[in-house]
């Protein structure tokens, strides 16, 4: 664990916003998957209407979102998948370790044969990487 | 109407080339070519590493003719030793820029293993590839077994070549895993070189 804080979690939405990767790196997290599934339901929906009502023209939504506890960082793709990541209030670089791992998904999620659109993450390669990347 | 010369195939010349390829083009192309693999034998798992291998032997056919002609001293291999070591070397320089490290089996005389030679990597076709666990075992290196398999039928060295996966850190069996390639001979590769010895 660096000295600035970690990573709590990371989530990953396909284009439809349905829920296709969840990983909490804290331990003794009270949610279920569907809790998951709903959060990130309402997240989706938020981030549409931000952009909407955003006074600048064309702007896209939610990118960070802070509160005393922890902070989010979400990136939407050119393809409209989103990433999203909480950690700790102290943590560097989030919006870098965002494109990372948007990296690592292009490379060992999409590149994998075995892997079907849109469908849950399910690449080994995949998570060990993400904890390499993270930790 | 005057149409414009295109360049036949054959008659390109067949010096090397750029010979370097992107490794996520090439990356997709494999995936692709896993998937449809999978989609022709309705999910049978030996028949996909079977039709990996099959389309590998065609390639492996090909590629003994093309790197002898461009290794330009070369001779005809005779000898099972100094023809693995020209596949582990020769070969795969040209198609993965690096060469495999070649070790004989202790237990069984017949057989030889390739290996990489960073033990902490996979072979460059597997880099992006995660198998699960309900497809038991499946190397998608099964291709390169193939091309193995290919090259040595062509040089009079027939053997059975299959691709296992086994886990890079012994203690974690079920971590990440890197491909040997296992050649066995068939018994009368074996005679022939005994046979050949004295000579």
């Amino acid at each position: 664990m660096s000295k600035d804080g970690s990573i709590y979690s990371v989530l990953i939405l396909n284009k439809s916003g349905g829920l296709i990767y969840n990983r909490d790196f804290i331990p003794g997290n009270k949610f279920v998957a569907n809790d998951y599934v709903i959060l990130t339901g309402v997240f989706y929906g938020m981030y549409t209407i931000s952009a909407r009502y955003s006074p600048v023209e064309g702007s896209d939504g939610i990118q960070t979102l802070e509160t005393e506890d922890f902070k989010l960082q979400a990136l939407q793709t050119q393809t409209g998948m989103f990433f999203l990541l909480t950690a700790d209030l102290r943590y560097p670089g989030l919006p870098e370790k965002l494109q990372s791992i948007y990296e690592l998904y292009s490379d060992y999620v999409l590149k994998n044969p075995f892997y079907e659109m849109e469908q849950p993450i399910r690449c080994k390669k995949f998570d060990v990487l993400l904890s390499n990347l993270l930790f | 109407i005057m149409l414009p010369a295109t360049t036949n195939l054959w008659d390109k010349p067949l010096t090397k080339g750029r010979g370097e390829v992107s490794v996520s083009a090439y990356s997709f192309l494999f995936s692709e070519f896993v998937q449809y693999t999978r989609s022709r034998v309705n999910s049978d798992v030996n028949r996909i590493e079977e039709r990996l291998s099959d389309v590998g032997y065609q390639v492996g056919i090909r590629s003994l003719e093309l790197m002898t002609y461009r290794d330009k001293n070369h001779k005809r291999e005779t000898k099972i030793v100094s023809m693995l070591q020209f596949i582990s070397q020769v070969v795969w320089k040209n198609y993965f820029g690096v060469v495999a490290k070649l070790e004989q089996s202790r237990e069984n005389k017949d057989e030889y293993m390739l290996r990489m030679k960073e033990p902490e990597e996979d072979i460059v076709v597997n880099k992006f590839i995660s198998v699960p666990s309900d497809f038991g075992g499946l190397n998608c290196a099964a291709f390169v077994g193939g091309i193995v398999k290919g090259i040595l039928d062509c040089a009079d060295f027939p053997a059975k070549v299959t691709a296992h996966s086994v886990p890079i850190k012994r203690e974690d069996p079920k971590g990440l895993t890197t491909t040997v390639i296992l050649v066995k001979f068939h018994p009368e590769v074996l005679e022939r070189e005994e046979r050949v010895k004295g000579t």
